[in-house]
């Protein structure tokens, strides 16, 4: 990597976490910036504004789910939250918030890298909603024409498939919440988890050769689903 | 009061189930018409192909009445000998199992003949309507029981022959039959209208144009009322709001005087052509002398009737009359109250105080309607009796004047004493301490003695001197008036004596009540208190788990059929048993513990048979004791609740607070070394890959097993799981998402339904998912295959994880399914979770597992949770 190192900031009160994510982040020729509280935290993001947040929701002094919506009041950079796996409900809500995406504790190194790389590459080619055609992986979709092949072959999708397929595509590798997705396809006041379920396992059996290990159309339970654009580990 | 803005519940299951029609051709006298029109009535219903019977019709012998008739199915008479005449009346037994769809019994209010299964028509015909046959039946205006007393006062002729209330309101339609009175007396005087011989006098009085044109009127009002109240029928049927605007309540009050029962008819038509509900009272002084036995029960044969004409009947005691009857309709809002008119003298009203002159003038805003009660019921005054004579103060008063004698004899030899008679006086005074009789005994015998011992001549009982006449009618006077005046204050005294215990005495259980811990407590104080009072064997019932009832506290056990009359206080909370109105002949007392719409039990009091029932004072006092323990058992209750319910909370709290500190404090340091390792392991020396490549797996498992102990506390808290339709194919998906590294290697094969979804916690059942996998992962060589399998079956969808390993351990199936239980093979050594925690997760969702080895070697792990296929989504519902 040879262009300017991309700016990390770390948001996380644990000195041995902070250590772990910045030995593995510097190693990785990301530049770190790090905070132990939402004042810090707050404080960092305004003198130099970062290419990428790790926020960890646990914070001494606050809320991270309240630093996140400050800061998504002026800021772009995406958002990664660090979060134990039983704690869906805190994910959802971050994600919903504005959050980019989310690890899971305990997670590797490659993992976090991948992560932050998916990430910074979104935010660096934020497509724009009327993009003609949109690709992840195998799957084409061209919006005007209203079709979409994978790898090639044409499959046909009801109304509601395309609107959830091109809804996730837009967001390729990013994982959306339910409630985004029902708000993006049903309405802004739909709240029937299981329409998305039904029409999701449609769409699935449409798209993934074996729909029981799906490789593009995953699941995140408890959060909601991803489409992911590359298949990295 | 029901409120008419709402629908009655019970008119709303009235009006849900078919019944039997009755309709009655309602007229105002005889000769109206009303037989022959049910009888057109009747042919026509012929005509449209109905299964009509005619039960009993009289013709009375006219040709268009019996033209009529003719064609008709005539169900015989049953033929009745009653001393020397022989009379027809309707075959009730034979009209039930014939069982048309209709019947038409003629004259509803008819008496049958002794004999026969009921004593008057109606009640025959109550028993077609119970079996499902719908009647057409006739009345008159004067035969309604709740207009029996206007009618008599227009035509002077009461009738016997009356038909309840209640039997007219039952009817599904009523049709007027209208005839001016002119043509009526036309009819009458062409000897069209049928009147037997012997009443032929009779008929001439009631057949005036007057009586006629004040018949028709009241025939027309009641039928006018009862369209009224079809129309509100109608309304509430169609649930429409806007409630009739009832601002009126009528008050009655009803005393032992026979008046009082007409009292109640008026206060009954008032309020019914108000359409008002209406309250009957009886208001019981405090120092009047206690009411006779026949008193009491006249005043109870009123109460009952206003309760059986739609009245509430309310018992009241107090210190006047007026005063207690005011106080209480500004209480109930009463607008109307309805009081008789004076029947004795001026002389008492201005001895003792008008009642109508004191509701008239204290009633402010309240209308009093004044009745003038029947003329042929005289007044009769109740007259106290004392039930036991006491022998002591007679003794006393023939002491006393004994003593006067004595002492004046005594006297009147030394000086010359001017008038014996004061001496006379003390005793008669002394004597009426004990009451009037006493009083009375000691003037009698002063009279007598004075006259013989001191009046000359003396030793006669002659009087010579008229001046001494004045004497003894002064004693006579003295003795009744003092005498009297004692009793009174004596009952007075007793009366406020009663009054403090009773107050006292509910002072102190209330004050127990609110002390106290548990129910058992309160009704402890109850007995207590209710025993000290009322001197009656107490108990307190309380309703058990078995759903009937138990004592709680008293010593006297129940027999069943009084525990029965308890049942039925608590269950319709209302008094019961003696001395009121239901099963008044029960040997107690039950009251129920009520608050609002629920009751915490009974108390029951038991009377044995000297004693005829509770008197009122006690009784207010037992409903008042019995209403504070109610509130006092459901303020226990509803403490004990909100303790356990706040309990409850606490240990949730505790739970999920703990959960967070474990999941925090410990994925936290697992995260950084499992984070560090695998930043060292980029940058390794050959040598240490594999030391790092350890650390990475251990620190994985340790994730693995602390995300298992978190969902085995998840299961086990308790808490209610969340449930969705999830598609079974999207949770074996992300299960084998995430068991991916461990299943590196091996042959999966997957046949899972596509329809097949659960109705589950996906987080909890994916966990099962891959702790199944995992399970099999580690238990089998590596490279042997894993199936996956699922279907829908039994109403819900079962799962299975098979593998090609060694089978299950020896022993029992389900030993693998317990908490820490770990297999022989040390090699796979884990922490023996995951399969419990998998049991504690299905048996969450209501689900079953089981283990079993399979056929051609290793094990089938096999789940069960509800579900089915997901509920239709619409393709587009935005």
């Amino acid at each position: 990597m040879s262009e300017p190192a991309d700016t990390v900031l770390v948001v996380e009160d644990e000195v041995p976490m902070r250590r772990f994510l910045r030995t593995a982040l510097g190693s990785h020729g990301f530049h770190v910036v790090e905070a132990g509280s939402i004042h810090d935290a707050e404080q960092a993001a305004t003198e130099a504004p970062p290419d990428a947040i790790l926020l960890d929701l646990g914070l001494p002094d606050g809320d991270g789910l309240d630093l996140l919506k400050r800061l998504r009041e002026w800021s772009a950079a995406p958002v990664i939250v660090l979060s134990a796996r039983e704690r869906e409900d805190d994910k959802v809500a971050a994600l919903d918030a504005g959050a980019d995406d989310y690890l899971t504790k305990p997670f590797g190194t490659a993992e976090l890298l991948a992560r932050i790389r998916v990430a910074l590459r979104h935010a660096r080619t934020r497509r724009a909603p009327d993009e003609p055609v949109i690709s992840a992986g195998p799957i084409q979709i061209d919006q005007s024409r209203h079709e979409v092949t994978v790898a090639g072959a044409q499959v046909h999708l009801t109304p509601i498939e395309f609107k959830l397929l091109v809804t996730l595509a837009r967001h390729a590798g990013k994982v959306l919440t339910h409630r985004q997705l029902l708000r993006e396809v049903w309405g802004p006041r739909s709240t029937q988890t299981h329409y998305l379920r039904v029409h999701m396992a449609a769409l699935r059996r449409k798209i993934e050769a074996d729909p029981a290990r799906p490789k593009w159309l995953t699941t995140e339970p408890g959060i909601g689903y991803r489409l992911r654009d590359t298949i990295d580990p | 009061m029901t409120d008419d803005a709402r629908p009655d519940p019970e008119a709303l299951l009235a009006q849900a189930s078919p019944r039997a029609r009755l309709k009655i051709f309602f007229g105002a006298s005889p000769g109206v018409g009303k037989t022959f029109a049910m009888l057109e009535a009747a042919r026509r219903l012929i005509a449209e192909g109905a299964d009509v019977v005619c039960g009993v019709v009289e013709t009375h012998g006219r040709s268009e009445t019996a033209a009529l008739v003719h064609g008709i199915e005539q169900l015989p008479r049953k033929q009745v000998v009653h001393r020397t005449i022989t009379l027809d009346e309707l075959d009730l037994e034979a009209a039930l199992a014939r069982k048309p769809g209709v019947i038409l019994v003629d004259e509803l209010a008819h008496t049958n003949a002794p004999g026969v299964r009921h004593a008057k028509r109606w009640q025959d015909v109550i028993d077609l309507l119970d079996a499902g046959i719908d009647v057409y039946t006739t009345l008159n205006v004067q035969h309604v029981e709740g207009l029996n007393d206007v009618v008599a006062q227009i035509t002077g002729v009461r009738v016997k022959e009356t038909v309840p209330d209640a039997v007219l309101e039952r009817a599904d339609e009523i049709e007027l039959i209208d005839l001016p009175p002119e043509e009526l007396l036309d009819r009458l005087s062409e000897g069209k209208v049928y009147v037997p011989d012997q009443a032929r006098r009779a008929v001439d009085n009631f057949f005036k144009r007057g009586n006629l044109l004040a018949l028709r009127e009241l025939a027309l009002r009641r039928t006018a009322e009862r369209v009224d109240r079809d129309v509100q029928r109608y309304r509430r049927e169609q649930r429409i709001g806007a409630a009739w605007p009832t601002a009126e309540r009528i008050l009655v009050a009803v005393g032992p005087s026979p008046g009082s029962e007409k009292l109640v008819r008026a206060a009954r038509r008032i309020a019914e052509g108000m359409h008002a509900p209406w309250l009957c009272v009886h208001v019981e002084v405090s120092d009047a002398p206690p009411l006779s036995t026949a008193d009491r029960d006249r005043v109870e044969a009123h109460l009952a009737l206003a309760e059986s004409l739609g009245a509430e009947v309310v018992r009241l005691a107090g210190a006047s009359v007026a005063e207690t009857l005011l106080e209480f309709a500004r209480d109930r809002n009463v607008t109307r109250i309805v009081a008789g008119k004076p029947t004795h003298g001026r002389w008492r009203d201005f001895l003792r105080g008008s009642l109508l002159d004191t509701l008239i003038r204290r009633s402010g805003d309240i209308e009093i309607h004044v009745i003038a009660p029947s003329e042929e019921l005289p007044p009769k005054r109740a007259t106290a009796r004392a039930d036991a004579t006491p022998i002591r103060p007679y003794v006393v008063a023939a002491i006393a004047v004994a003593s006067a004698t004595a002492v004046g004899a005594l006297l009147d030899e030394r000086f010359d004493l001017p008038d014996d008679a004061m001496l006379y006086l003390f005793a008669i005074m002394l004597a009426a301490l004990g009451g009037r009789g006493p009083g009375l005994l000691a003037a009698g015998l002063s009279v007598a003695c004075y006259d013989f011992f001191f009046i000359p001549p003396r030793y006669t009982l002659v009087v010579a001197d008229l001046r001494h006449v004045m004497t003894f009618a002064v004693m006579f006077t003295v003795g009744t008036a003092m005498g009297g005046l004692v009793a009174r204050l004596r009952r007075a005294e007793e009366a406020s004596r009663q009054r403090e215990r009773r107050t006292a005495a509910l002072l102190a259980f209330t004050a127990e009540a609110a002390a106290a811990r548990e129910p058992a407590d309160v009704a402890a104080a109850v007995v207590a208190h209710v025993e000290d009072v009322l001197a009656a064997p107490t108990s307190v019932l309380v309703p058990d788990d078995a759903g009937g009832l138990t004592a709680s506290a008293g010593l006297e056990p129940l027999a069943q059929q009084e525990i029965a009359v308890a049942r039925w206080a608590h269950e319709h909370r209302k008094p019961a048993g003696r001395g009121t109105g239901t099963l008044p002949e029960a040997r107690l007392l039950a009251v129920p513990l009520a608050v609002g719409d629920t009751s915490a039990g009974v108390v029951a009091v038991q009377i044995d048979r000297a004693r005829r029932r509770i008197d009122l004072a006690p009784r207010l006092f037992l409903e008042a004791v019995a209403r504070q323990a109610g509130v006092a058992i459901e303020r226990l209750r509803l403490a004990a609740e909100a303790r356990e319910q706040a309990l409850r909370a606490q240990a949730e709290e505790l739970r999920s607070s703990l959960l967070s500190t474990v999941s925090h404090d410990l994925r936290t340091p697992l995260a950084i070394i499992l984070g560090m390792a695998t930043g060292l392991r980029e940058s390794a020396k050959p040598d240490q890959i594999e030391s790092l490549d350890t650390i990475v797996d251990e620190a994985g498992r340790l994730g693995r097993i602390l995300n298992n102990l978190l969902a085995i506390t998840r299961v086990e808290s308790g808490a209610e799981v969340r449930r969705e339709w999830v598609p079974v194919e999207e949770l074996v998906g992300s299960a084998l998402g995430r068991a991916e590294e461990t299943l590196a290697g091996r042959d999966v094969k997957i046949e899972v339904e596509p329809e097949a979804a659960v109705q589950v916690d996906p987080i909890l059942v994916e966990q099962v998912l891959l702790n199944l996998l995992e399970n099999a992962a580690k238990h089998t060589p590596a490279g042997t295959p894993v199936e996956i399998h699922a279907e829908r079956k039994d109403g819900g969808v079962v799962m299975e994880v098979s593998d090609r390993g060694p089978g299950l351990p020896p022993g029992p199936p389900t030993q693998v399914f317990e908490k820490f239980f770990r297999g022989k093979d040390v090699r796979a050594a884990g922490a023996g979770l995951g399969l419990a925690v998998c049991r504690g997760i299905v048996v969450a969702h209501g689900g079953t597992i089981e283990a079993q080895p399979r056929d051609g070697g290793g094990a089938t792990f096999r789940v069960w949770l509800p579900g089915g296929t997901l509920p239709p989504a619409p393709e587009a519902a935005a």
